[in-house]
């Protein structure tokens, strides 16, 4: 699968998902789903700024990443899909079918969301659509860094926080 | 309201700063700020000079308020961050935007932090000559370049 990882992280385009997951998977394009940066030229040179020179980030709004994924997916080179919620990659994994494991690397604390990691808060929402996406047989792991053991979406949800 | 909030607490326009106006936010992964920041102050003696800001525990929009509370707390007219690609740096970077002056160094070190807190001058210039004292401290030894050219000759 050409895009080697479907990440949910709040800061979007950071240190670890361009050196620790960049570097780990050898990622030669970012794209980055979310409808405020794909229709805002600077929040999109403030990102691309962030990003090393070997590096591509495209930028979609969800409508159009649904359309396009296919071709995403299809380019031979290994990929990265981030998005900054749960609602916009449930979108995603539900129009497309095409999405496999979800990998959340970062989603803090709210005033809503209850810990379940150090680095993931969950509202009962969010709950509920992850666990909508494990019973369409998505894989949903917590993984911060490459070097983490993933945390299976059960085992995350039994936590709280430690 | 950011820029009036910072302005009135500097005193001052661009470029007529003293070197006691030589103050900046270092913000980084984990314990970074505060570490090199308690480097600063052990062999310098000036660690006031800096706030710490880590980005522990802040998803993109907590990060862009608490490097904004800290760059009006202490009247900061530069942030010095970690990694260029990181999201300190992409906060900083999107203050930037909004404060007029604000100035963004990257790839903070011990070096660089010491020559602009030790500094004098005009903001920009000490900048300028900090991020020049952390490329020049960057060394490798012994250098690839002298093994390729001893073994040319």
């Amino acid at each position: 699968m050409p895009i080697e990882l479907y990440r949910i992280d709040d800061r979007l385009i950071h240190g670890q998902v361009v050196v620790g997951w960049g570097r780990a998977l050898n990622v030669a394009f970012v794209l980055l789903v979310d409808d405020g940066v794909a229709g805002s030229e600077w929040e999109q040179e403030l990102y691309r700024m962030g990003t090393p020179p070997e590096m591509e980030v495209k930028f979609e709004s969800a409508a159009a990443a649904i359309k396009h994924l296919g071709a995403y997916q299809a380019d031979p080179r290994p990929g990265l899909l981030l998005t900054a919620d749960v609602e916009t990659m449930r979108r995603l994994v539900e129009a497309t079918g095409t999405v496999r494991q979800v990998n959340l690397g970062g989603l803090h604390h709210r005033a809503d969301r209850a810990p379940r990691l150090r680095y993931v808060f969950l509202s009962p929402d969010e709950e509920h659509a992850l666990r909508g996406l494990a019973a369409r047989g998505v894989s949903v792991t917590a993984q911060d860094v490459p070097s983490a053991a993933p945390v299976p979406l059960d085992e995350l949800l039994a936590g709280s926080g430690a | 309201m950011l820029v009036a909030t910072f302005r009135m607490m500097t005193n001052s326009a661009p470029g007529d700063e003293s070197s006691s106006d030589l103050r900046a936010v270092v913000a980084g992964h984990g314990e970074f700020a505060s570490g090199i920041i308690s480097a600063v102050q052990h062999i310098g003696g000036v660690g006031h000079a800096f706030r710490a800001l880590s980005n522990s525990s802040l998803d993109a929009g907590g990060l862009d308020a608490a490097l904004r509370e800290a760059v009006t707390a202490l009247g900061a007219r530069v942030i010095f961050t970690d990694l260029p690609g990181g999201s300190c740096t992409i906060a900083a970077r999107r203050l930037a935007h909004e404060v007029p002056g604000l100035i963004v160094v990257t790839g903070a070190n011990l070096p660089m932090l010491l020559e602009y807190a030790l500094g004098s001058g005009e903001v920009r210039l000490a900048a300028d000559r900090a991020a020049d004292r952390g490329r020049e401290a960057i060394t490798v030894t012994p250098s690839l370049n002298r093994a390729e050219g001893s073994r040319a000759h």
